[in-house]
């Protein structure tokens, strides 16, 4: 279906069903419970889980599939988000002029940096992309204070031209009168489930962008990029100008990246400097990594990982944990919440840190490895890979990141 | 690799798929509450966003604890606090309308986007009914227009900025602190004392709307004094080391540096000066003086000897002797054993008006409760007869002039008061030219 193999289909297909049902699937305990804490079923952390994944997804298309590791993609993020809001200041509330103009702006920003930067590879690409996104983001937190308002952000006031509203008109966020931060709660015997307008709006153009990333995979154009991965100089050598191509899949990630912007100011109309800053390229590395370079599904579990503990783990207090440990006494709750401590809270970094690190350093395939291992154990299909691995003439192993 | 056909009948399969699932949201959409996260059940969840991380952070600790004080003291634990010397006897000590008072917690990170999600979050998956806190301008003015659009009250932590009740305003948003304009006219007479009126003064500022509105009010009231100001300098908030931002200083031909600097930035800022000589200068055959705007005791905590004999304002100080300042430093003293900060205080006292005016209103709904605070006339909360202006949702009372103590006596001895600057002194038109632009708008509950 659609030109996509049997296999391509099934898959698209779990993607499309387990995007949609998103709002029940991460609301496993109910209401109440001492384990609410743990649901992620809201609409706002939703909303990141897809635009996150979107943003990850076309950073893979550059760094799964070239190789090239871009360190500058939160510039294209911040273009992204500035479009939408000045959509929003200039027409009117719809989104999609916003979005429109952010993938278009995004697009010529990558195409500059990317001329620009792709000329040397490796490290010095990286660095290259690194100082065009600082340069991005000093730009735009304090030279271009009156197109992006600085620190505090850029928003819309009453009193801007909206020259396309009406009276009716709503005065948040919509696409075509369906109003994003609208949603409707269903109580399931002790579960609620927030349907949110603005999650499934994202849910659709994430299965759409990432039903395109799977063409890409599947396109010359995508082998073209792993062999660009797998040798750049063989491919010189063989006469084959790698430039166009690597340059048009800087461009696409870059889009991609716009587009993801330009969601996140559609949830909430609002465009920060700090979107554009370095922490914000290194997160998006963390997402594709964590997940899986080079796989399909990686970088949008990354990115669900990442931000699942970005707002659900920093919200434990101590008084949560104290709860937890009330059946315990008291000096032994006193001890773990005391050991707990740096882990929760304003310490989800670090505990996410040590994760990424055994993460990296057990399974270098990312979270996608760790799934294949799992299911390899349960269909016995491991027993298999070991053998390979023991491969005594060298055999080339297959490539893994056809996924 | 198959091709990509498109035939007539994929087409409308396709359409009528993408049609339908954009469609499904809708089918859902019900408004059977009378307002956004109406308590249900025997509790009300309160929602306190402050820093954790970030320049700000000592400032955002100190609410908190204040904040869970707060809500101790609605629930009838500990020994009342304030509530024994508000003016208004609305609050029984059994909750907010009876409901037990629970809150919970989020980290703005001192930036807009982090405190805007974590309020989000608090919102939506918390059923939280208020947003408090936050000790940056940029994450108020960020979170108070989050709040207007989502439906809940924003009863705002420290923020200093004239936009924030000034173009910024918003219908959902109360700010209990006062802010630069009134630094500005407060400082005024005393620099003008202190220092004499022909000075010539130096501005290093912090990047966002704080510092603007900041830097714009002391000029203003300094050029009135018949100062001159030689020269503005903005500087990034994120920003630790301020030296190259110094030295250009001492060649400026200026003899007062003034400070628009907060938290973190301003312990950095001042030691940088402190440490570059800057105090025991001689320029145009006066001593140099620097001058801190904006003080806080944490901050004054942080910079140590620096601090001593700089001028600045404060909203609160816990020296203060009337009864309600007593009451709460007694109480806070107790159970922290330390004295509260101004932002501790402010906080504590946003909480308690939000409390008090849900009791007088008889609802959560944020359209009764904003009736409630509008034009609101309260004693006993520490600053004296205070007013919640309904024009602006600002508050109006007296405004705190401080200097560094020059010998003190224990740790917590380092800031003295001056003058407290009547309330007369420092009041403004709504419609004054550095708060124009701003419009309420209308109260929204979300429903």
């Amino acid at each position: 279906m659609l030109g996509l193999s049997k296999k391509d289909t099934t898959f698209l297909l779990i993607v499309i069903f387990l995007t949609l049902a998103t709002p029940i699937l991460l609301q496993p305990f109910p209401e109440g419970s001492a384990l609410a804490q743990f649901n992620a079923g809201y609409p706002d952390l939703m909303q990141r889980f897809a635009i996150y994944g979107i943003f990850a997804i076309g950073f893979n298309i550059l760094f799964g599939l070239t190789g090239y590791l871009s360190f500058g993609h939160a510039a294209f993020l911040g273009v992204g988000s500035y479009s939408v809001v000045w959509m929003y200041k200039l027409l009117s509330y719809n989104v999609l002029p916003g979005l429109i103009l952010a993938v278009l702006m995004s697009a010529l920003f990558a195409l500059f940096i990317g001329f620009i930067s792709l000329r040397r590879s490796g490290i010095y690409f990286s660095i290259l992309t690194l100082a065009f996104a600082q340069m991005s983001f000093n730009l735009a937190y304090s030279v271009l204070t009156p197109l992006t308002n600085g620190e505090t952000g850029l928003q819309v006031y009453t009193n801007d031209p909206q020259v396309l509203m009406s009276a009716g008109s709503p005065t948040s966020p919509h696409f075509f009168g369906i109003v994003m931060n609208e949603s409707a709660k269903i109580d399931v015997g002790g579960w609620q489930f927030t349907f949110s307008n603005g999650y499934y709006f994202c849910a659709i153009i994430a299965i759409i962008v990432f039903y395109l990333s799977l063409r890409i995979f599947r396109s010359p154009f995508g082998i073209m990029l792993r062999a660009i991965k797998t040798n750049q100089t063989r491919m010189s050598y063989t006469g084959l100008n790698s430039r166009p191509y690597t340059l048009a899949a800087f461009v696409i990630s870059g889009m991609y990246a716009g587009l993801a912007g330009g969601l996140l100011a559609s949830m909430d109309p609002l465009a920060g400097a700090e979107r554009m800053q370095w922490t914000a390229s290194g997160e998006v590395v963390l997402m594709t990594i964590l997940g899986g370079a080079g796989t399909l599904m990686g970088p949008v579990l990354g990115a669900g990982f990442i931000k699942y503990f970005e707002n659900i783990f920093s919200k434990i207090n101590d008084n949560i944990l104290y709860a937890w440990f009330s059946a315990l006494p008291e000096g032994l709750a006193d001890a773990l919440v005391f050991m707990l401590h740096p882990f929760i809270g304003k310490g989800w970094n670090l505990t996410l840190g040590l994760l990424f690190m055994l993460v990296v350093i057990f399974l270098p395939g990312g979270l996608m490895e760790g799934g294949s291992r799992i299911w390899g154990l349960i269909t016995g299909k491991n027993r298999k890979s070991k053998k390979a691995g023991k491969d005594p003439e060298h055999h080339p192993k297959p490539s893994a990141h056809v996924n | 690799m198959t091709k990509f056909q498109l035939n007539r009948r994929t087409l409308i399969k396709s359409g009528a798929a993408i049609g339908a699932g954009l469609a499904l949201p809708t089918i859902f959409t019900s408004s059977a509450r009378a307002y956004l996260n109406e308590p249900k059940g025997g509790t009300v969840t309160l929602g306190f966003n402050v820093p954790q991380t970030g320049p700000y952070a000592d400032e955002g600790l100190d609410e908190l604890r204040a904040q869970e004080l707060a809500v101790q003291h609605l629930n009838g634990e500990g020994d009342g606090g304030m509530l024994n010397t508000f003016s208004s006897k609305a609050l029984k000590g059994n909750g907010i309308l009876g409901k037990k008072v629970q809150f919970v917690s989020g980290d703005t990170q001192t930036k807009s986007d982090a405190a805007r999600a974590a309020a989000k979050s608090m919102i939506e998956k918390d059923g939280a009914v208020m947003i408090n806190g936050g000790s940056s301008s940029g994450v108020a003015v960020a979170v108070q227009s989050l709040c207007q659009e989502a439906g809940v009250i924003f009863m705002a932590g420290l923020t200093h900025s004239n936009d924030t009740t000034g173009k910024d305003k918003k219908r959902n948003g109360f700010r209990h602190f006062f802010n630069a304009y009134m630094s500005g006219q407060a400082l005024a007479p005393v620099l003008n004392a202190a220092y004499g009126a022909d000075r010539r003064a130096y501005h290093l500022t912090a990047d966002y709307t704080w510092g603007w509105t900041q830097q714009e009010s002391i000029q203003e009231a300094t050029e009135k004094l018949g100062w001159e100001t030689v020269n503005n300098v903005l500087t990034p908030l994120a920003a630790t080391d301020f030296s190259s931002y110094i030295a250009p200083v001492l060649n400026s031909g200026a003899d007062v540096l003034i400070l628009n600097h907060y938290g973190g930035n301003m312990v950095n800022s001042l030691t940088n000066a402190v440490q570059f000589g800057l105090r025991d200068k001689m320029v145009n055959g006066k001593q140099f003086e620097i001058v801190v705007p904006l003080y806080s005791e944490l901050m004054a905590a942080g910079a140590g000897a620096n601090v001593r004999g700089v001028i600045g304002s404060m909203n609160w100080n816990w020296q203060l002797q009337d009864e309600g300042s007593k009451a709460f430093v007694k109480s806070f003293g107790e159970k922290y054993g330390r004295p509260p900060s101004n932002s501790a205080h402010t906080c504590y006292a946003q909480v308690m008006l939000y409390a008090d005016a849900c009791e007088r209103a008889g609802t959560f709904d944020p359209c009764g409760v904003v009736d409630a605070l509008e034009g609101f006339e309260f004693d006993g909360m520490g600053n004296g007869p205070t007013l919640y202006r309904a024009d602006d949702h600002q508050c109006f009372k007296d405004v705190l002039v401080m200097k560094g103590t020059e010998n003190p006596t224990n740790e917590y001895d380092t800031l003295e008061i001056v003058e407290v600057t009547p309330r007369a002194q420092v009041e403004y038109a709504p419609d004054h030219p550095m708060f124009a632009g701003g419009d309420l708008g209308q109260c929204n509950s979300g429903a």
